[in-house]
């Protein structure tokens, strides 16, 4: 009798389960249909603004030669005579980025390093928000911080430094990518296995010895990955170069001068209005398709680090 | 009082097969199982986690020369007791030690207050469960030591380098790659590797933490070899859970267990006739 009832009644419930079965896997379907469909949109989006760059720059590329494009050192294409070189423009990103790195690069370790294995938890805990926040200031603010504030005080120093120069946004860019370097650089110290600092410690060594003997190299790669990851930040950066570094392109590596890099100009020119389809137009697609597949080679590099920097131990 | 019974085990009586009962009349002279001279030797060592006790008054001689063994069944605090020789647990906050470890010849006490940890693991070694090569040359790995103190001159870094090596019985295998990544080797290696960082510094004692748990029975076969050929130029505590082990290669055995000493003695006679109940029912595998 008992048994019967236990049989019946899961019977039954077997029953139901097979036509909630298929409900549940419509919905399930449904569900991630459109979860995958949120992730398609990233991809979708990344291969349109790479699609749209190639499209444009093919027309510019139909009017200059790549060689000019590549070699020539004046970069005028809105005037009379028009020249379409790269390389001033290219200059001005490097030597803005090379700038934001000297600061962030030393800066950013030696602050990982306290914060990864000195600093008591209480005190990490005040100064990653802080750093967070520093992260989270609008570009435009530290464009007019480069413009206002640091190169005022760089001409306290070289009184002869213009007002627009490449330094002092350079600067503004390193303090910028700041907390990218340090919490990527943290992070990658902070996994590094405890067992590591233990052996250290059992032969003797001091806790800076430790830090720079063991943790930093254990931590190499994904160091090297938050670099990397820094510079095609760095790169790409375009309201503190746009506001502070001057807007003329200027074949020059000395930071002490004024220029446009490649995202300044791309933003000077998109200002105005430029008739569709022109060679100017044009222009600023050659222009971004460039700093589109540096920045883009970058992050390859910095994510292919960070993989191996995990496979480690 | 439980401290008080389980110390007179190693202390008390000659004849091992009566249960020790009075401990305080036969204290330095009845030390006839205590083994002489003395590498070092804990004074009623205790150890906190916060509140919770780990370690409950454990008193144990550390022979010269010899191989000491702790045993006993996991969580019983005998990795927690090795660590505090060279006091490790000094890395983490809320550790709390009391009672003393005494370094011979010097007696000094590794626990004092004015004593820095530093100084103290420069005298000491240790050598982990798992191989933990630093990701450096298996050069620099043995280096490490030597560096840290400063050692600048190439010549006698490369000696050091060489003849610990050769202690570690890993030469033949590696002089070859010396500039390879340490952890590159394999895991029988690796272990080799960190016996050699650890002897390249001449330490006066070496600790050994489970060394083998994690390696295959040939590797263990050579590891167990090359303590015994070590065991002559350096004293060395071992702990390991692997009973059999204490019994092929220690001279003395200590037996551990819930953070208490229970049993001291010559491995031989601890394993063939324990003084103790609970020791007897651990190594005829009744529990553990």
């Amino acid at each position: 009798m008992e048994i019967r009832e236990t049989v019946s009644i899961s019977h039954s419930s077997v029953m139901e389960s097979a036509s909630h079965r298929r409900a549940r896997r419509r919905r399930e379907f449904l569900i991630e249909g459109a979860l995958l469909l949120a992730a398609l949109v990233s991809v979708a989006a990344t291969i349109t603004i790479l699609f749209v760059l190639v499209f444009e720059s093919v027309g510019f590329f139909e009017t200059v030669p790549l060689l000019d494009f590549l070699t020539d050192t004046l970069w005028t294409p809105l005037f009379d005579d028009p020249h379409y070189g790269i390389l001033p423009l290219l200059a001005g990103t490097i030597v803005t980025s090379v700038v934001g790195l000297v600061v962030a690069i030393p800066v950013g370790t030696v602050s990982a390093v306290y914060l990864s294995e000195f600093a008591s938890a209480r005190l990490r805990e005040i100064i990653k928000p802080v750093l967070e926040m520093l992260g989270a200031v609008p570009t435009v603010v530290y464009g007019y911080f480069a413009l206002l504030v640091v190169t005022p005080a760089l001409q306290w120093i070289w009184p002869e430094l213009p007002g627009f120069n490449m330094l002092g946004p350079g600067v503004v860019i390193g303090i910028m990518i700041l907390p990218l370097v340090i919490s990527l650089s943290e992070d990658a110290m902070r996994a590094v296995p405890m067992m590591l600092r233990e052996g250290s410690y059992a032969m003797g060594a001091t806790r800076l010895q430790t830090a720079w003997r063991v943790v930093v190299p254990a931590a190499t790669s994904g160091i090297v990955a938050a670099y990397v990851l820094g510079i095609s930040r760095a790169v790409g950066e375009t309201m503190v170069v746009a506001i502070a570094a001057g807007q003329n392109p200027n074949l020059t590596w000395n930071p002490m001068e004024p220029a446009a890099t490649i995202t300044a100009y791309i933003v000077q020119v998109a200002l105005g209005d430029l008739p569709h389809g022109s060679i100017g137009y044009q222009s600023i697609f050659a222009a971004g398709l460039v700093l589109a597949v540096m920045t883009f080679a970058f992050n390859i590099v910095g994510h292919l680090m960070r993989k191996r920097f995990r496979e480690v131990y | 009082m439980f401290a008080i019974e389980c110390a007179s085990a190693y202390r008390g009586n000659s004849d091992v097969m009566t249960r020790p009962t009075d401990s305080a009349s036969s204290d330095s002279a009845g030390r006839n199982e205590w083994p002489k001279p003395l590498k070092a030797e804990t004074h009623e060592l205790s150890f906190f986690y916060g509140h919770r006790q780990v370690l409950k008054r454990v008193s144990v001689p550390i022979a010269e020369s010899n191989i000491t063994a702790l045993i006993g069944p996991s969580g019983c605090g005998k990795s927690t007791f090795l660590r505090c020789f060279n006091r490790m647990h000094d890395l983490y906050p809320g550790t709390r030690y009391e009672g003393a470890i005494v370094l011979h010849p010097d007696s000094r006490n590794v626990l004092g207050r004015e004593v820095d940890p530093i100084e103290v693991r420069m005298r000491l070694a240790m050598v982990f469960q798992k191989p933990n090569p630093f990701p450096k040359s298996v050069y620099e790995n043995v280096a490490y030591g030597l560096r840290v103190r400063g050692v600048r001159d190439r010549r006698v870094i490369d000696e050091k380098v060489e003849q610990a090596l050769r202690s570690a019985a890993l030469w033949e295998e590696v002089k070859d790659q010396l500039s390879a990544l340490g952890t590159s080797l394999s895991g029988g290696q690796q272990q080799r590797l960190c016996i050699a960082r650890a002897l390249a510094t001449d330490p006066e004692l070496l600790l050994l933490d489970e060394p083998t748990s994690a390696l295959d029975p040939i590797a263990t076969g050579n590891i167990e070899e090359l303590l015994q050929d070590l065991k002559r130029r350096v004293t060395i505590l071992i702990v390991t859970h692997n009973m059999q082990q204490a019994a092929r290669i220690s001279d003395w055995t200590a037996f551990m267990y819930v953070g208490e000493l229970v049993e001291f003695g010559p491995t031989k006679r601890l394993f063939t006739t324990p003084a103790k109940k609970q020791t007897e029912d651990y190594i005829t595998g009744r529990f553990g």
